[in-house]
């Protein structure tokens, strides 16, 4: 497929939140990523899939502010990325939540390192609480919760500041199977609800050609962008209805026919 | 523990240790060993005696300053260790050094560069103590969860956010741990300078006593002190299990 191509009508027509341009990261003498390009549109989802040590973490931080790229540039809202920014807001692969406060502080949490003041910054924390679905356990601790429900806690957290861009690493990863599928049912709704972009890296298929608008499969060593794809015809279905989608079903065997040369 | 069916209170074994101290007291055995009983008749009516309370207050005053110095300089320097390579490398090698060092041997050199008084006493503690508060706040932080510090970054913290709303939470078991053995070994610092110095506190009063062979009153001020660093440790060992709810979980 070529690139160019569809970068190209990509930019005539479609109004693009996050820009890549270029990145290239190396570690050392490794490269982890290489002169890579890509566009996220607004107010939709995109997948960056790929095979472990493709470098999609490394590419989700570096859009992030967390990490530097050895050459080239990311643009937010046209603004080149110079470290993080209230733009954006991570969702952790390990929640990475404080074990010594409790959920209303976790999620509050955002809001407390950019100084809003305690009053205001709980309310909102309460609203977004209620709103990933876990009314009552303001006062709880992570340890007391499940993975899935700290996941929605460290989700709740990403919401209350209010990014614009949402960038979410292996968000369901460690959580259990079924919980998954809520999360990802979940995550439809909010990609619908919310005028945000998000970013999400997985490595299940499955998984991202069910809940993104736009897939990016990353190839490895060195990375770059090898294919984008975007599903067109179930994404106003059900949720129940994708599964068993005709498109859903041959562009996860597209995909997996495309990878399965570079899993070990 | 139980014993014949019956729930034994705590530390009832000290119970039968004083027992045989009173007994071999009794017998006469040594001069050394007063009878228990005796040593406590001995230590009430010390108590309230000018030069004791002029001890206590002394080395009250001594053992708090030198912990709280300790405390103040040794957290911050540890987490500054363990977050900064270069810190680390310079300052390393100097806090095993002393950690291990027998500082007792060093007193005699800090009487000479600060005087036969206070001043030397509290430094002497602030050795004794700041070593290992150093090293378990350094341990405490490297051993940090790195996403929290990603975390933090990803919303804007700068590094003083990073520091007090992070590190030091994230390293406090270690820190209090750190501390209570510091505040341990602040007990042995405060008591050890006083000794080699022997005109201050309880120093003097060690020295009064032993020398004028009054057996009972030296018991009678070592079981205060004991009893003293039981307390502070307790203490510092209740505060430790309050953060323990988290500290597995990091």
């Amino acid at each position: 497929m070529d690139m160019s191509q569809i970068k190209d009508t990509a930019k005539q027509d479609v109004d693009v939140a996050v820009s890549v341009r270029g990145v290239s990261k190396n570690y050392g003498d490794v490269e982890a990523l290489k002169d890579l390009s890509l566009d996220f549109p607004r107010g939709e989802l995109t997948s960056l899939l790929g095979p472990s040590g493709c470098g999609k973490t490394t590419l989700l931080k570096i859009i992030a502010g967390l990490l530097e790229p050895t050459s080239g540039q990311v643009e937010v809202n046209g603004k080149t990325v110079t470290g993080p920014g209230p733009n954006r807001a991570f969702v952790f692969q390990d929640f990475a939540l404080l074990p010594w406060a409790t959920v209303l502080r976790n999620v509050a949490f955002g809001l407390e390192l950019r100084g809003v003041a305690k009053s205001e910054r709980e309310s909102i924390a309460e609203k977004y609480i209620k709103d990933v679905g876990l009314a009552g356990f303001e006062n709880s601790y992570p340890h007391e919760l499940s993975g899935g429900m700290r996941q929605r806690v460290g989700l709740a957290r990403a919401l209350s500041v209010d990014a614009k861009v949402l960038l979410l690493d292996e968000p369901f990863s460690a959580v259990d199977e079924q919980t998954r599928r809520k999360f990802q049912e979940d995550l439809l709704a909010l990609v619908k609800n919310e005028n945000k972009t998000f970013i999400f890296v997985t490595h299940s298929i499955e998984e991202a050609v069910y809940v993104s608008d736009q897939i990016a499969i990353l190839l490895p060593r060195p990375s770059r962008v090898s294919e984008i794809i975007r599903p067109s015809g179930f994404r106003d279905k059900p949720v129940d209805q994708i599964r068993r989608d005709r498109e859903y079903l041959d562009i996860v065997d597209k995909i997996w026919a495309s990878l399965r040369n570079y899993v070990e | 523990m139980k014993l014949f069916g019956y729930k034994l209170p705590a530390m009832s074994s000290l119970l039968l240790w004083g027992l045989l101290w009173e007994i071999i007291g009794q017998m006469d055995v040594t001069f050394f060993v007063p009878p228990l009983s005796e040593v406590f008749v001995t230590l009430f009516s010390i108590i309230g005696t000018p030069a004791f309370t002029k001890a206590l207050s002394e080395t009250a005053y001594a053992f708090s300053s030198g912990v709280v110095i300790s405390i103040l300089i040794g957290i911050p320097v540890g987490i500054l260790m363990g977050t900064s390579r270069l810190v680390d490398e310079i300052l390393l090698p100097w806090v095993n050094m002393f950690l291990s060092a027998p500082l007792t041997a060093l007193v005699p050199v800090l009487m000479v560069l600060f005087g036969f008084g206070m001043k030397s006493i509290i430094i002497t503690t602030v050795l004794f103590a700041i070593w290992i508060i150093v090293l378990n706040s350094r341990a405490g932080v490297m051993q940090i969860n790195r996403s929290l510090v990603e975390m933090a970054k990803s919303f804007g913290a700068n590094k003083m956010d990073a520091f007090t709303k992070i590190y030091f939470w994230a390293a406090l078991p270690e820190i209090l741990g750190g501390v209570r053995i510091g505040i341990i070994r602040a007990v042995k610092g405060v008591i050890i300078g006083q000794l080699l110095i022997s005109i201050v506190g309880f120093g003097a009063l060690f020295e009064l006593y032993s020398a004028n062979f009054l057996m009972a009153h030296f018991w009678a001020v070592l079981i205060v002190l004991f009893a003293l660093a039981f307390c502070i440790s307790e203490i510092l060992a209740y505060l430790e299990r309050r953060v323990a709810y988290y500290a597995a979980k990091r």
